[in-house]
């Protein structure tokens, strides 16, 4: 599914990477532990975090991550934004909890990140 | 691996606490590794592998360097830092351990994963650490002939 269809579907702001919106989100996964993200990241997943600070950039442009969404309208920092555009990371909100986007974006098809290593 | 191609090495210094940059050093690893025509999940194993290390470093040494080398047969990153060093390497290699301060933990970091996740991702290790002056951590990795 494109980037694209879930910011429509589910009414996510749009806060960095508009120009990628086109890009496929294949899987999903829900951590505020960047260590664990880091080893369970897989390439075009959907990462849903509460952090909001600059090593989310680095994580999500490491593994290559389809979108960084973050939920509960948290605010993030400009600098980190920009430097999300910078990398080529798109980053999304939402006003809904962590819990509530998982649900809805596993019912529109988004599977769980697997947990076998690349 | 395409002809044509030599040894290149890399040094990155990183500074203790500067979480603003953090991941810099893997970023710039893994575009080297990309320009290399490295495969891509090599170059992801490599690029985990050297942030966890990269973190390590900014949360847990007074600060140090990390290296990359490429061969035509292997990747090697290195991460040497000037202390404190790590008292107990079989404990620190636990997944679930860690002694990450609470400032760190906030961020997101602590999980204790860190060298879990290196030791997974790298083909081979070396840890060396002596407390009061330093550790130096080697990740080996294998280019396979395509």
């Amino acid at each position: 599914m494109k980037v694209s269809q879930m910011v429509d579907a589910l009414s996510l702001k749009v806060l960095a990477g508009e120009r990628f919106l086109d890009r496929e989100a294949e899987s999903g996964y829900c951590c505020d532990l960047l260590s664990r993200v880091m080893a369970k990241g897989k390439k075009g997943m959907a990462w849903i975090t509460v952090q909001t600070h600059m090593n989310i950039v680095a994580v999500a442009a490491l593994v290559e991550m389809a979108c960084v969404i973050i939920p509960e309208g948290i605010e993030v920092d400009r600098k980190v934004l920009d430097k999300a555009e910078e990398e080529g990371i798109i980053v999304l909100s939402s006003d809904l909890t962590a819990f509530e986007l998982a649900g809805k974006l596993y019912q529109m098809g988004i599977t769980p990140v697997c947990e076998a290593v690349d | 691996m395409k002809d044509g191609y030599y040894s290149i090495e890399q040094v990155f210094r990183i500074k203790a606490w500067d979480f603003a940059s953090a991941g810099e050093a893997s970023s710039q690893i893994k575009k080297i590794l990309k320009q290399l025509g490295i495969d891509p999940a090599l170059t992801r194993r490599v690029t985990i592998a050297a942030y966890e290390a990269e973190m390590n470093l900014i949360i847990h040494s007074v600060g140090g360097e990390m290296r990359l080398k490429v061969t035509p047969q292997s990747i090697i990153v290195t991460a040497e830092d000037r202390g404190p060093g790590i008292p107990d390497i079989a404990l620190a290699m636990q997944e679930g351990y860690s002694t990450a301060p609470e400032i760190a933990r906030e961020l997101g970091f602590g999980a204790g994963m860190g060298l879990p996740n290196i030791k997974r991702c790298a083909d081979r290790l070396n840890i060396q650490s002596s407390v009061g002056k330093g550790t130096l951590l080697e990740m080996y990795f294998d280019i396979k002939a395509g």
